[in-house]
């Protein structure tokens, strides 16, 4: 297992090296001068001139690019033009709020997709499997833009209970000062109604979030489980009169919760990208917030930022999945190893 | 492809049907795959039709009529007004044509671009392979719509550019599909014998290869088009794609949404519309995976 971690960690530096470099060239060879674009049409020439030289847009693009890796390898992204603070600053201020958001969803899709999945495969072809499919298949073809605007509509007129916007109720006073996430900082210092309080925040941004995802690995789980229940080693368990529902749950689940997981893994990509939008519908203060207020401003740095911070969390989540499976199932180790 | 069931029943096809009869049959005896058709055959002929369709044309422009403004759904505007008093129906209409342009443009270049290159990393193999792949496999480690958003935001936001956005990372998806049917392939007789008599690289790619790859194609451009409808809207839900007074549903979306709650149709109603294109995709292309028995 340790080797391939290695040289799974080995090809996550060089992706995340080609991500960097990508993405500079990208925001470079755009036409338009990122300082012009930055300061607007009004502001005199002089002005621009001295922004380029502020932000080295004289020095010839190679040195520009070098300048820029070896800032990011120590972690300097440079300075955002919005705010005027280091854009490190600003995105590691908001990024608790977007983790809290992220990981609270991915627990919910785990929770409510792969029950579902299992029971729509134990009661296939009724009327369980049919309300299944359906909620899954309204879950895939609805944008999360809508979702959340439904989301927010039904709250405000029928369960009053969820708030519509924002992280926490500012009267609590409360800042999460230690991990960042109100979950978490309002455990450890026992401030219980602060807990409460965050989880009925996150409750409607972290469904609209969900959906897509619990759509399509519900679907995934119930052709895995089906698929599995007609092996042999299946079948034997049953001949052995292992209860049901051991077999169910010990053994099927087990082989069969491998393609989901993939799926959860791939859908992370998709769970960053629609961040932006929930955020920005429910007022969320995190990274997408930020980034969709920094793109608005054309706020370059902080924009390159936003997009290599997306990214690392995307390849970092599914170098996560890739170990889950390698614990879960001998044969994907192998089959990383021989290359195919 | 050319399997036939055991056979489940009288409705069972019969072994004399051939292998096209037998895809049409499977297509026709889903109900999801027809449901899926029978809407995205609505959504091109609402878009196609709109200016004969719509119950006010004038209203795709920027025409007001403050009278008639926050209008509840009724017979006259089936779906209300919108803030300044358009008729929300009509401009979903001509939404549509907006969005299924998207599509076009975007599946247009992405699809011919993505099939080619796989097609080029399966078969040449080599430095080709590796270098097609490679780049690849970091274009899908970007998060796509935070991607979409920083192009369009650099290049100033417009329909062509939002196009230009979604192609640059569309095609990834069609090249690895593609890369991995080749690979398999390969190691079929029918390519061995198109080498051994001598075929050019052109034609084992575009008359061998390629043939085998439609149905896997087809299949995924058309889950692929509810997504682009997806992501167009949600890139002008954000501010970033077409702007007013261009019709467009995601716009609409957004700019209803300022008068949520007691407006809610504003933002509703574009919003199931954009749901209802998307669904229509999503059931055929799901139609089409059964008939076509492909695995994507």
């Amino acid at each position: 297992m340790l080797p391939y971690l290695i040289r799974r960690a080995l090809s996550l530096f060089f992706v995340l090296l080609g991500l960097a470099v990508l993405i500079f060239v990208i925001a470079r060879i755009v036409p338009g001068d990122p300082a012009r674009i930055a300061l607007g049409p009004l502001a005199t020439a002089d002005q621009v001139a001295q922004l380029r030289a502020e932000m080295g847009l004289d020095e010839p693009f190679l040195v520009q690019l070098w300048t820029y890796l070896s800032g990011l390898a120590q972690g300097d992204l440079g300075k955002s033009l919005l705010t005027s603070r280091p854009v490190r600053d600003d995105i590691m201020a908001a990024l608790p709020a977007t983790l809290e958001l992220v990981l609270f969803t991915v627990v919910l899709q785990i929770a409510l997709s792969i029950p579902l999945g299992v029971l729509a495969a134990v009661y296939r072809n009724t009327w369980i499997d049919n309300v299944t499919r359906v909620i899954s298949l309204i879950g895939v073809v609805t944008p999360g833009f809508v979702l959340a605007i439904m989301l927010q509509l039904l709250a405000a007129y029928y369960f009053g209970f969820f708030p519509v916007t924002g992280r926490i109720d500012p009267s609590l006073g409360f800042s999460a000062d230690i991990t960042g996430l109100l979950i978490v900082d309002g455990a450890i210092a026992g401030r219980w109604d602060v807990v409460g309080d965050a989880l009925r925040h996150l409750m409607l941004p972290a469904l609209a979030l969900s959906a897509a995802g619990i759509g399509q690995v519900m679907r995934i789980t119930r052709a895995a489980m089906i698929e599995v229940s007609s092996r042999d080693f299946i079948e034997a368990s049953r001949a052995y009169g292992i209860p049901e529902r051991v077999v169910t749950f010990r053994y099927m689940l087990r082989v069969a919760s491998v393609a989901p997981l993939t799926i959860l893994g791939l859908e992370f990509a998709s769970l960053i990208g629609n961040a932006f939008i929930v955020e920005f519908v429910f007022s969320w203060p995190g990274i997408a917030s930020y980034g969709v207020r920094t793109i608005l401003q054309k706020d370059l740095n902080a924009v390159i930022g936003v997009v290599l911070v997306s990214g690392v969390f995307f390849v970092v989540a599914n170098l996560v999945i890739d170990t889950i499976l390698g614990l879960l199932d001998p044969r994907h180790r192998l089959r990383a190893k021989g290359g195919e | 492809m050319s399997a036939l069931p055991d056979g489940d029943g009288p409705l069972s096809p019969t072994r004399s049907m051939t292998a096209r009869q037998m895809a049409r049959w499977r297509f026709t005896r889903n109900p999801s795959a027809m449901i899926g058709a029978f809407i995205v055959l609505s959504v091109f002929v609402a878009a196609i039709f709109a200016p004969w369709l719509a119950p006010s044309p004038e209203s795709a422009g920027s025409f007001v009529d403050f009278r008639n403004r926050h209008a509840p759904p009724s017979w006259d505007n089936p779906m209300g007004t919108d803030n300044v008093g358009r008729d929300i129906l009509s401009r979903v209409l001509y939404g549509y044509r907006v969005s299924l342009g998207l599509v076009v443009g975007v599946l247009g270049v992405a699809v011919p671009l993505g099939v080619v290159l796989g097609l080029c990393a399966g078969y040449f193999g080599g430095w080709i392979e590796t270098g097609i792949m490679r780049f690849t496999d970091v274009m899908l480690a970007l998060p796509p719509l935070a991607m979409a958003l920083a192009i369009t935001a650099v290049l100033s936001p417009n329909l062509v550019n939002a196009m230009i956005a979604i192609t640059l990372l569309w095609w990834t998806w069609h090249t690895r599909l593609i890369y991995r049917i080749v690979k398999a392939q390969m190691n079929e007789d029918y390519v061995e014998a198109a080498k051994v008599a001598g075929a050019t690289h052109r034609h084992i790619l575009f008359r061998e290869l390629l043939p085998n790859c439609i149905p896997a194609i087809a299949v995924k451009s058309s889950l692929d088009a509810g997504f682009v409808i997806l992501f167009g809207a949600s890139l002008s839900f954000l501010g970033l794609g077409i702007q007013p007074p261009t019709p467009d549903l995601g716009t609409m979306v957004a700019t209803g949404s300022e008068y949520m709650p007691d407006m809610w149709w504003q933002a509703v109603m574009p919003g199931l519309a954009i749901l209802y294109a998307i669904l229509g995709f999503n059931l055929l292309g799901d139609g089409l995976r059964d008939m076509l028995d492909v695995e994507l």
